[in-house]
Parts: structure tokens; C-alpha cells; sequence
């Protein structure tokens, strides 16, 4: 009896010895993904996962409640957000490692409709009009709004454009406004409709508006997780810079 | 502030004096009704309690959208699509309160039993005397409660607003709305006092419903 309780024991403790071994060598990280990235993210932590050994589990969501959440306690280790300003709160609020904080996709906004010939390749349909709704992203909350708010005022169409403005509280609900029908065009992210050849859009020029950068920043709560680094670091290299452009973001 | 207040009070009276027209005859029935197949109905009825506000929102943006088999009547009169406005509101907030209207109703009318009505009926009433002299004040906290439920499950609705309403001023943002946004925005004071009142006011909903239901003689002491 006493010799199966010994045997049992070694097993247990050598179990736990192989787990704690197999953990140092792979770490797994939870990282906090803003929603306009998702496609890029998955692309992108598969290979991760395929070339280090280390696992990322993502979650996807809107920056706005990821730092209410972060800042409350939740166990994310990476945060990839969809501007600057909420990476720079967090290091700021001390809930970021200082100097990991940089800018790993920078996207464009497009005016997009479903219905092909609406948007022509200039926005110059933004002038002539012919539509009763146009949506655009909550511009407080998503820099892609905030960005769709400068090119019209840019162009000296915001006032004549705001009655017919609707909302979304993300860029994703802007889409659906659109992609639905329900607004006959909107600004949304390239990203969303790059994969998609349907439709009519134009590429609004970068000198319209503030670049939307996005930013990634190392949690403390991931200071001492190899795998939430090596994520970080493999986020700046050259296969995920390629994943990235292919959906439409640049990088600088 | 008083728009987005005045807007949220305006959209939950709306939809609580509709969905009362509404319940009443289907709560009505369903009480009434001895087949068992009415629970297909009965459980129709009962399922925005389990959709997400989201879904039910998204597949009401769909509904209500200009390429909806639904929308081709209003097509006609120069209607694109109801999502943005505040009728469109109203309607994603009559489907999403409806168990809440229905269900008191509709016990409160069971709990009648059937003495009243043999009663009434030896008297010779008619069923539409019986239903308004005997059914409708005997069902009256029913009532009660389904106003208060329904208005005050309106004014924290959040899901189906947010999908169908594009956040217009003084048409669809309501005040669940600005609170979403203003945690969006990082604008934690604004949001946690809109939150506090929306708490002040649930809490006297509440109250204000369990003194009724103590009232109805169902909560003895």
C-alpha cells in the first residue's frame, strides 16, 4: 500500500515537474485585440504559435472597453489597440511596462457603399449627394471616425452632411449599418472591405485627416510572460508587417 | 442632457401604451385558451427574454433595412428604411418588451379563475361586458405591473437601440446609449452619473413594483 502511495506520488510530482518545464519552454499570453484588427490578429498569432511554440489567445472587442477593463483588472498581458491614445493612457496610468508602447498598423479610411457606381473613385458623390444616410464611426470613441469627421470638414461638407449622419459606436457597427443597406454609404476601414471586391468605395487620401495609427503595448501584467514579448517582438517582424499590409494597413 | 432624458421618457411611453393595446387581447387569449398548442404562441412571445438584445437588434436592422420583403409597403410612401428613426425604435422596443407586457397580463388574468365568468354569465352579460365589467378590473394590477415593467425594461434597453438606432440626436440616442458611449470615450464621469440615476430610478421601479404586488394581497406578510 504504502509502495503504490510512494509510486503514485513520483508520478504526480513528475507530471507536475514535465508541466512546469513544458511551460518555461512554452508560455501561453492573453492579449486584448481591438476589433478592426481581428482578421490580421488570427492570421498573425497562428504563426506565432507555428514558429515559437508559445500560445497567444486572443480576445476581440472595442479599445474603449478593453482599458475600462484592463484598468479594472483583467488578465490581459498585450494590448493591440485601435489608436494611440488608449496605450498611451495606460502606460501613463501605470498599467503599461514604459518604452514598449509603438505603432504596429497605421490604417486608411475609405468612403464604401454596397451598391456599385454609388461612390465614385474621388468622393466627389459626398458633394453631389443622392443619399439619405451616411454612416460614420462614434468620433469620440474610434479614431476612424474621428478621421471621417476631418476629411468632411476638410472637403467644407461636414455642416451641409450632418443631418444625414448616422452613428456607430464602432467602426465594425458602421459597417453593418452599411453593409445591411441601411446607410447607403459610410466611411469604415480598408481593412474591413479589402477582401471584398463588391460594391463601390474610395480611398480616402492620408493628408485628409490625422493618421490613424494603432498601438501595441506590453501590460504589466505580462512584464514577466516570455510569451507575451516574444509576441510583441514577432508583432514587428517582417512576416507579420506582410500579413498586416495584406489587409489593407500600413506600416511604418 | 434634458434632450436625451425627455428622448428616453418619450420612447419608453410610447412603446409601454402600444404594447398594453397590444398584450391586452393576446394575453387575453392566451389565458383563455384551452388548446395546447397556444404555448407555441405563449413561447413565441416569451423570446426576447433569451435572444441577445444584439441579435434581436442586428436581425431588426435587417427587417427594417431598404432591402427587407417587410419594408416594400412603405417603399411606396418614400420610406427607405425605419432603422434611424424613432418609429423604428419603437418597434425594436415593442418586440423586445413584450414578454414583459404579456406575461403579468396574462397571469393576472388566469389567477381570475372561472367562477366570475359562470357568474357573469348567469347574469346574462355579454363577453364583451364580462371582458370590460369583470376581467379588466379584477386584471388591474396585472396592468399595473406590465406598465411599469415594460417602461421601466425600455428605458434601460441597450442592445437593440444600439443596433438600430445610428445615435441621433433627439431621435434615437437615449440615455443607455450616452452612457455606452461616454465608457467609450473614456468619459467615466459623465458615465458613472448618468449610471447613478438610471440606479435611482430602477430602484424606485422596483420598489414601486413589489409595493403593488404586496398591495394585490400576493406578498402576505
Amino acid at each position: 500500500m504504502t509502495s503504490r502511495r510512494a509510486m503514485l506520488a513520483a508520478l504526480v510530482g513528475g507530471f507536475a515537474a514535465l508541466a512546469t518545464a513544458a511551460q518555461a519552454l512554452a508560455a501561453e499570453t492573453r492579449i486584448a485585440v481591438a476589433a478592426n484588427f481581428t482578421e490580421p490578429a488570427k492570421e498573425i498569432a497562428a504563426k506565432f504559435e507555428a514558429r515559437t511554440g508559445h500560445k497567444a489567445s486572443l480576445s476581440f472587442g472595442s479599445s474603449g472597453q478593453f482599458y475600462a477593463q484592463i484598468a479594472n483588472g483583467a488578465p490581459f498581458e498585450v494590448f493591440l489597440s485601435a489608436d494611440v491614445e488608449r496605450p498611451q493612457k495606460a502606460e501613463a496610468d501605470g498599467l503599461a511596462v514604459p518604452g514598449t508602447r509603438f505603432s504596429y498598423a497605421t490604417g486608411r479610411l475609405v468612403l464604401w457603399s454596397r451598391t456599385p457606381g454609388l461612390v465614385d473613385a474621388k468622393g466627389a458623390v459626398l458633394a453631389k449627394g443622392g443619399f439619405q444616410k451616411i454612416a460614420i464611426a462614434d468620433p469620440k470613441a474610434a479614431p476612424y471616425g474621428l478621421a471621417a469627421v476631418e476629411t468632411l470638414k476638410k472637403l467644407g461638407l461636414y455642416d451641409q452632411l450632418t443631418p444625414k449622419l448616422v452613428t456607430g459606436t464602432s467602426i465594425t457597427q458602421t459597417y453593418q449599418f452599411i453593409d445591411t443597406g441601411a446607410a447607403e454609404l459610410g466611411f469604415v476601414a480598408l481593412s474591413q472591405v479589402v477582401n471584398r471586391p463588391d460594391g463601390s468605395r474610395w480611398l480616402v487620401p492620408v493628408a485628409d485627416h490625422t493618421p490613424i495609427d494603432q498601438q501595441a503595448v506590453l501590460l504589466k501584467t505580462g512584464a514577466d510572460n516570455p510569451a507575451a514579448k516574444a509576441f510583441l517582438q514577432f508583432l514587428k517582424g517582417p512576416e507579420a508587417k506582410t500579413t498586416i499590409r495584406r489587409y489593407g494597413y500600413e506600416v511604418r | 442632457m434634458a434632450e436625451v432624458l425627455w428622448l428616453t421618457l418619450r420612447l419608453a411611453g410610447v412603446t409601454t401604451l402600444v404594447l398594453l393595446v397590444l398584450a391586452t387581447p393576446l394575453a387575453w387569449w392566451l389565458a383563455r385558451q384551452k388548446a395546447w398548442w397556444k404555448e407555441i404562441i405563449g413561447a413565441l412571445v416569451s423570446l426576447p427574454i433569451v435572444l441577445p438584445p444584439t441579435v434581436l437588434g442586428f436581425y431588426l436592422l435587417l427587417a427594417l433595412g431598404p432591402r427587407s420583403p417587410l419594408m416594400i409597403p412603405f417603399q411606396a410612401f418614400g420610406i427607405r428604411t425605419l432603422a434611424f428613426t424613432f418609429e423604428g425604435l419603437v418597434i425594436g422596443s415593442v418586440i423586445y418588451s413584450l414578454p414583459f407586457a404579456v406575461t403579468p397580463i396574462r397571469n393576472a388574468f388566469e389567477a381570475i379563475g372561472e367562477r366570475p365568468f359562470e357568474v357573469a354569465a348567469t347574469l346574462r352579460a355579454s363577453p364583451l361586458d364580462t371582458f370590460v365589467s369583470v376581467a379588466l378590473p379584477l386584471a388591474r394590477p396585472g396592468f399595473l405591473v406590465a406598465a411599469i415593467l415594460t417602461f421601466a425594461h425600455t428605458i434601460g434597453e441597450l442592445g437593440v437601440v444600439l443596433m438600430l438606432g445610428g445615435g441621433i440626436p433627439g431621435q434615437t440616442e437615449v440615455l443607455s446609449i450616452e452612457i455606452y458611449k461616454a465608457v467609450e470615450a473614456l468619459e467615466w464621469d459623465k458615465a458613472h452619473q448618468l449610471a447613478a440615476m438610471l440606479l435611482a430610478f430602477a430602484f424606485a421601479v422596483m420598489l414601486s413594483l413589489l409595493l403593488i404586488e404586496r398591495r394585490a394581497g400576493r406578498l402576505r406578510p
